[in-house]
């Protein structure tokens, strides 16, 4: 076993354990339901965070409508459940599947936009598909899809999460990751070096995509009504802000991003004009003070005394 | 016959909600001309616009025209501060990072105006009265003439600011290429406050049409248009000004016939399908001209 799947195994084992530890408080009343709810939507947007991530951070590509994604993900999904009865593993896989389908079909003529016009036209996207679905009457229209069973439990959406991190983590340290940041860093640089950008942006994408599907595979299983007003654009901007606030092109960062960005939410849920006053001023003042995002690129495995740590519990040295 | 008559009638109707677009489009293509950024915050200054007409027609009892003149004013100056504050300190930062300003400065708009005059929405009060004009069977109301009247005026001034001006000359140097004009010894700075400021001010006036137009304003109002109003400068070409007018009345025109005759709930569509067909067709717009990229 090589150096750094022993590091990866360390990870896990922390992941279990932070995982043991909550269901533990959970199992034993410590939670209550209202936090309970939080903490899986902290885990769904973590998800969210990390794939929108993926596009805007490591491939430099700012997509505005990644809700448009977790919207197909999450219809997807709740047909699949409501109707042919089928398993919230199946549901998930197929909406990430759709989900990645269309984010390829979209992204293939829309990647060859840059900066500004790809960010209007991915949030027009994502308009459009809300649209959409408010007009297919199958699954509820304007109203909402209703009777959804609550299948979503913290088990479901931790494990999805790690499973999320740890996917987007090694795509992201292979050479097509590498592909991904070489276009971020300098796409006409990159195209002469011989990387396929087309090939690497839409290949992102669909990753990115396919990920925010099963986002809203879990988030709709938690409710009992799921309608396209949860998937406009405002919630694609909270996802941004997610991933600008952590750092783009850090995946420690969209945690803590969406950690942060959750916890704000459920603690001044009794003042919602508020709450978008400060979101709105902390964008504002990050952009002044800190443009990178409070990680920047950094991951928290490359902080010295982290790493030590690290390195020492799997007994390697430094790679 | 029938069906002229409702597409004629859904044409008048088209270019009067075109007119609003074109007038809010201006002010993208200007600032997006001199700055190179897509102001997300516009749609929002419209809604501070189209609030302070309100508050000019109801608390201080003004008749219409002095209270748009009044709030396209004060939005001007508003539009000013706001470049001062939030974008000047970034003229050399990453094109992402200003947009992010961008969408945050268009978020504290929206919430804090939510919070001082509540998300509920307000009826504007009827400036006009009941008036309709039956041009050969075709039936144009009061708010109609008046948008017509207004936008034409507010057009005819600002080509005259741009072509015949100084000031107007300034501007053209100064989206042309800022550093060049700077040598040329064009204040930049001064220049792109004129910019935010007249963009600003034709927001305003679009944001009391709309609430002469459709009786209702709510802090919210800014989004959509805001984002068709960059449809429509995109579509006439980003950067030229009577590209933002023409692209503003034809989106405003195929809006209304997607809504007359198909359904309404897909007028927002038809924008963004707009954009993305002219972005993947002709990314320069249709007055635009290719320009080469440059490493």
């Amino acid at each position: 076993m090589n150096s750094v799947r022993k590091r990866d195994l360390v990870m896990l084992i922390f992941g279990l354990a932070v995982y043991g530890a909550i269901q533990g408080m959970i199992t034993a009343g410590m939670i209550g339901s209202f936090w309970q709810l939080n903490i899986i939507l902290i885990c769904v947007n973590v998800i969210m965070a990390v794939s929108l991530n993926l596009i805007n951070g490591y491939t430099g590509q700012f997509s505005l409508g990644h809700a448009g994604f977790m919207a197909v993900g999450a219809y997807v999904g709740v047909v699949a459940t409501t109707n042919f009865h089928l398993p919230l593993i199946a549901a998930l896989i197929l909406g990430a599947a759709c989900a990645g389908f269309l984010g390829f079909c979209i992204g293939l003529p829309t990647l060859r936009l840059r900066g500004d016009y790809l960010a209007i036209a991915t949030l027009g996207l994502g308009e459009i598909i809300r649209i959409v679905i408010m007009n297919i009457e199958y699954v509820g229209g304007a109203a909402g899809f209703k009777g959804i069973p609550h299948l979503t439990n913290f088990t479901w959406v931790f494990f999805a999460m790690l499973f999320t991190l740890f996917f987007i983590k090694n795509f992201v340290n292979s050479s097509h990751g590498r592909a991904c940041i070489s276009i971020r860093e300098n796409e006409i640089a990159a195209e002469a070096m011989g990387v396929n950008t087309t090939k690497y942006k839409v290949m992102a994408f669909t990753i990115g995509a396919a990920f925010a599907g099963i986002a809203g595979g879990l988030f709709a299983h938690q409710f009992y009504l799921i309608s396209p007003n949860s998937f406009t654009f405002l919630a694609s901007f909270n996802y941004l802000i997610m991933v600008v606030l952590g750092g783009m092109g850090s995946i420690t960062g969209s945690i803590a991003g969406a950690f942060v960005v959750t916890f704000l939410s459920a603690a001044l849920a009794s003042f919602p004009e508020a709450r978008m006053i400060i979101y709105a001023l902390a964008l504002i003042l990050l952009m002044f003070y800190r443009p990178q995002g409070l990680f920047g690129y950094m991951e928290i495995t490359n902080f010295a005394p982290i790493k030590k740590l690290l390195d020492k519990i799997s007994g390697v040295k430094g790679v | 016959m029938d069906f002229f008559h409702q597409l004629i009638q859904q044409l008048i109707n088209g270019v009067s909600l075109g007119s609003i677009y074109a007038l809010i489009a201006l002010g993208y293509t200007m600032i997006y001309g001199i700055i190179k950024l897509i102001n997300f915050a516009h749609g929002d200054i419209y809604m501070v616009g189209a609030y302070l007409g309100f508050f000019g027609v109801t608390a201080a009892g003004l008749p219409i025209l002095p209270a748009l003149l009044i709030s396209m004013v004060v939005t001007g100056c508003l539009g000013m501060v706001v470049e001062k504050l939030a974008y000047k300190p970034l003229r050399h930062a990453p094109r992402i990072s200003i947009l992010i300003t961008a969408i945050g400065v268009s978020f504290f708009l929206e919430y804090t105006g939510m919070y001082f005059v509540t998300p509920t929405p307000r009826t504007f009060p009827d400036v006009i009265g009941n008036i309709s004009f039956n041009v050969a069977g075709f039936i144009i109301n009061g708010q109609q003439v008046l948008i017509f009247a207004i936008t034409i005026i507010l057009m005819a001034l600002l080509t005259y600011i741009v072509q015949k001006t100084k000031l107007g000359k300034a501007m053209r140097a100064a989206s042309f290429d800022t550093e060049t004009a700077q040598l040329m010894g064009v204040d930049s700075d001064r220049i792109i406050s004129v910019t935010f400021f007249i963009g600003s001010s034709l927001a305003a006036a679009a944001g009391v049409l709309v609430g002469v137009y459709y009786n209702t304003i709510d802090p919210l109002m800014g989004i959509m248009p805001g984002l068709k109003a960059f449809v429509a400068a995109v579509l006439g070409g980003i950067g030229i000004l009577p590209g933002a007018v023409v692209g503003g009345i034809i989106l405003g025109v195929i809006e209304a016939l997607v809504a007359g005759f198909l359904s309404s709930t897909f007028r927002d569509a038809a924008a963004f399908a707009i954009l993305i067909l002219v972005l993947l067709v002709k990314p320069s717009g249709l007055f635009g001209k290719n320009t080469n990229e440059k490493v």
